[in-house]
């Protein structure tokens, strides 16, 4: 079976750490969450002590650690939990007795506790562990006895977080990583909760070997997200708008081997929908053919200046979490590079391929005008999932691709997750829960292309007459070589041959909940009612049969 | 929902290139140039409620209210394509994937749908190359999308009771081409508990079970150190159980519900009372509009709003989703 892996090094999957692999820190189940890159310099801080994360590498994900206090200074070894065998039942005993205590008598007047701040740090000084000074407190405390049993066991816990705190060493995942950015810098993700990421990622259908094109703008945990169920096969492509890539910098938290690097590659949006001529070479109509009218204000040029980046990323501080107090030398050393520019062959051939299917993630963006000038370089049928925090974007843009008929199955769902508290005799929802993780707009790309033969494809882009350019190279099983187009809104077309499904049949629609309008019908009319073929193109494939 | 239109059309397997679900390898990838073949399975699309799962069979036809399609027009024809019966109705044809199988697949028992289905992934961290462990088969719907995690490499074994409900399952994973990924087995796990030839092997397991505490002794010894376990139940007893039988063995034990609220959009068709300074009065003035930033379909002023609300019915309960890792001891 090839399930079983080598326990050390880069390797998929690893379940060991290793000198330079990066970790998610979780301290105190939870209260603190940070990202670390482990060597033998780096350090964690906790309270106002500093410890060495020297003892954590070559440990398995998963283990605990706890703070010592050493002979010189304090530090972290390694806590195996007693299996709570015991525990369990003792608890299990207490929950039938009937509990007799209750707080009626219990006072906040600050005087229960008799042990004070100096007699806790005479006893560190003298070497007591933090378990001894949580219990040297519990039997100093004068109420301790009269509280419950759950609250008894919420005071332990209380102290032992704050005397003896733990360090778990998590992998990071997809999972480990959103849930991390969500506690601690939501708005750097977009507020992309991680149930949602799943859902983008199985509307997407991401799995092996597909060509996954995303807009990032959420720091690169989508394209990190993607990679990671492509496990080396395929490619995720992070295309950007204007001339500065999206940053990636979550990428960098995933311990990704160099052959899952290799396939996170960014592309600039111009270079993914340029026009082809019919030797395969870009010609130089991309700056008229693919105006993109929401982008005013970013020049369509190539070269990468040093603007700031898009507004949710700050000041392309690289810095991915200030909490980290990490050597920085340890960041360059052994982070591989992700998100490299694709040459010119890759591009040729998602153009000639299309992509299989699309996420966007850019959540100060309108989705609309971003998913018609994408979903004409997904393959056919391909899915789409589109993620934004507020609704009334997507609202706007399922309406449009209604009226467009660019897609089918289209949805808007909104995932709604709540955390439960299992106790015995105390199971109860939890208290707090994230309000909203945000919307996603999924669906399929429609068949929707026109066939054109280089000629006419010319004399359109003469006109101008694609707002987007959606125009790809498609050579055809009779050896023809056409290029598909997709038919564009608001475009004079009028004198355009096509093969569109003039004569629509008087079949059902599949249901749409809009009622077009007058604005809309006159849209439709544009991209729709092309007169008769002015040129005959007996080879194109698509030619639907208005039986 | 369209069960009664079911026609079996069954034709031998084996023939490579041919559509499946999962891209095994790239050659056989959908792309511009790959259209519908002899052989192919399709999801038949007549509305958002209504699909069917088709194996393309030249000489064959499809029935449905909509007329009579004759496989062989589908022949040639993109993904995504309209297609037109003899009496000039149309359905579209689209590429399968788990999420429409979901949709179309013929349920034997209570299946998981999209929801709980993305989430157990993320949660269970499943990836290219691990091997999972499910018990019940049921359906096939988990398996389905477990199977799409693991590709290329990894391997899904999933284990069933119900002979007859492995058989089906079996020949639903040869249709949809995944089954060189997963393996069924009849065997029940709550009595049995997992082969032993999986100790300690299993990434991550998956436990659809009426009384999954009986498995869970059983899936410790199977799941590597610090692998996850999820079990799905409906019931908050079944969840108290089997909590209290995890605590030994498992830490990071999470219980979680998720549900999808879905939204319908249309246009609101709002009477406008011929505003004299031609604004719109549908548009509360919160924001100035930005003349070159702003792209939508009839961008002018008399364009309708568009508005949401969410769907009147909606799934109240699914299931609770307990997570846990095996504790690591060494």
């Amino acid at each position: 079976m090839s399930e079983s892996k080598p326990e050390s090094g880069p390797v998929p999957n690893p379940r060991v750490t290793w000198e330079g692999c990066s970790v998610l820190l979780d301290i105190n189940d939870g209260d603190r969450l940070v990202f670390a890159r482990l060597s033998a310099g780096s350090t964690l801080k906790i309270g106002n002590k500093t410890f060495s994360l020297k003892p954590l590498i070559g440990c398995p994900f998963g283990s605990l650690f706890q703070v010592e206090s050493g002979k010189e200074k304090p530090y972290l070894s390694r806590f195996v939990p007693p299996t709570e065998e015991n525990n369990v039942q003792d608890e299990g005993s207490c929950q039938l007795q009937e509990e007799s205590r209750d707080n009626r008598a219990i006072i906040d007047n600050n005087q229960a506790q008799s042990l004070t701040g100096e007699d806790i740090e005479a006893m560190r000084r003298q070497g007591a562990t933090g378990d001894e000074i949580v219990e040297a407190l519990v039997a100093n405390s004068a109420t301790f006895e009269k509280k419950t049993q759950f609250s008894q066991e919420k005071y332990r816990l209380k102290k032992q977080k704050k005397y003896a705190p733990r360090v778990l060493l998590r992998r990071p995942f997809s999972r480990s990583i959103c849930e991390a950015y969500f506690k601690k810098y939501p708005a750097r993700i977009g507020f992309l909760r991680v149930d949602a990421l799943s859902l983008l990622l199985s509307m997407a259908n991401v799995t092996a070997n597909s060509d996954v094109l995303v807009v990032d703008m959420v720091g690169g945990l989508v394209t990190g997200a993607v990679a990671e169920r492509l496990g080396g096969t395929g490619s995720v492509c992070s295309t950007y708008l204007g001339g500065t890539p999206y940053p990636i910098e979550i990428i960098r938290m995933f311990n990704f081997s160099n052959e899952i690097c290799k396939r996170i590659l960014r592309c600039t949006f111009n270079d993914l929908c340029s026009v082809q001529n019919e030797t395969g070479e870009q010609v130089n109509q991309h700056e008229d053919v693919c105006a993109m009218e929401s982008q005013s204000n970013e020049k369509t040029s190539l070269s990468v200046s040093t603007e700031d980046v898009h507004l949710s990323s700050k000041n392309g501080d690289t810095d991915l979490v200030p909490e980290n107090e990490l050597s920085t030398s340890s960041k360059t050393c052994k982070a591989p590079k992700a998100g490299e520019k694709a040459t010119k062959e890759v591009i040729q051939s998602w153009k000639e391929n299309g992509f299989s299917s699309l996420i966007v993630a850019a959540p100060e963006q309108d989705a609309w005008s971003l998913v018609k000038d994408l979903l004409p370089l997904l393959t056919y049928s391909a899915p789409f999932a589109i993620y934004h925090q507020y609704l009334q974007p997507l609202a706007t843009c399922m309406h449009n691709l209604q009226h467009e008929k660019m897609a089918i199955g289209l949805q808007i769902s909104e995932p709604w997750l709540r955390e439960y508290q299992v106790l015995p005799s105390r199971t109860h929802p939890c208290m707090q829960m994230s309000g909203t993780g945000g919307y996603i707009l999924s669906g399929l790309e429609l068949e929707t292309w026109q066939f054109f033969t280089g000629k006419e494809l010319q004399a359109m882009a003469r006109q101008e007459i694609f707002r987007s350019c959606n125009i790809l190279l498609h050579s055809q099983p009779q050896d023809l070589t056409i290029f598909r187009a997709r038919k564009t809104m608001g475009v004079p077309s009028r004198q355009l041959s096509s093969k569109t499904q003039t004569a629509e049949p008087q079949a059902e629609e599949p249901p749409s909940p809009t009622s077009s309008t007058s604005s809309s019908q006159h849209q439709n009319e544009v991209a729709e009612e092309v007169g008769p073929s002015k040129v005959d193109k007996p080879t194109t494939p698509s030619a639907s049969s208005n039986s | 929902m369209h069960g009664k239109e079911q026609k079996k059309m069954k034709t031998k397997v084996g023939v490579l290139g041919l559509l499946r679900m999962l891209l095994m390898d790239s050659s056989k990838k959908i792309s511009f140039s790959r259209c519908i073949r002899d052989g192919d399975l399709v999801i038949v699309y007549e509305r958002h409620d209504t699909m069917k799962a088709v194996k393309v069979c030249e000489n064959s036809v499809l029935q449905n209210r909509f007329g009579v399609f004759k496989h062989s027009d589908w022949i040639g024809k993109p993904f995504g394509s309209k297609v037109f019966s003899s009496k000039g109705g149309f359905v579209y044809l689209l590429a399968p994937t788990p999420e429409l199988w979901t949709l179309v697949l013929s349920h034997r028992t209570q299946i998981l749908y999209i929801a709980d289905i993305s989430f157990v992934i993320m949660y269970l961290e499943v990836v290219p190359g691990c091997l999972v462990l499910e018990s019940g088969t049921g359906s096939g719907s988990l398996t389905t999308s477990l199977a799409r995690a693991v590709a290329p490499k990894g391997h899904v074994y999933t284990f069933d009771f119900h002979e007859q409900r492995a058989a089906s399952a079996r020949e639903d994973f040869d249709r949809t081409g995944i089954s060189n990924l997963v393996t069924v087995g009849v065997r029940d796990i709550q009595g049995e508990g997992f082969p032993d030839e999986f100790s300690g092997l299993a990434d991550s397991v998956f436990l659809d079970l009426p009384q999954p505490w009986l498995a869970i002794p059983s899936t410790r010894n199977m799941l590597k150190q610090d692998g996850t376990l999820c079990s799905f139940s409906p019931c908050i007893e079944q969840v108290q159980r089997s909590c209290e039988t995890l605590r030994s063995d498992f830490t990071d034990i999470r219980t979680f519900e998720i549900l999808l609220r879905t939204y319908e959009v249309r246009e609101w068709k709002l009477d406008h009372s011929k505003p004299d300074d031609g604004s719109s009065v549908a548009c509360p003035p919160c924001k100035r509009r930005q003349p070159s930033s702003e792209v939508t379909v009839g961008d002018n002023a008399n364009s309708p709003a568009v508005i949401a609300r969410p769907s009147a019915e909606t799934r109240g309960h699914t299931g609770y989703l307990t997570f846990a890792r095996r504790k690591c001891l060494s």
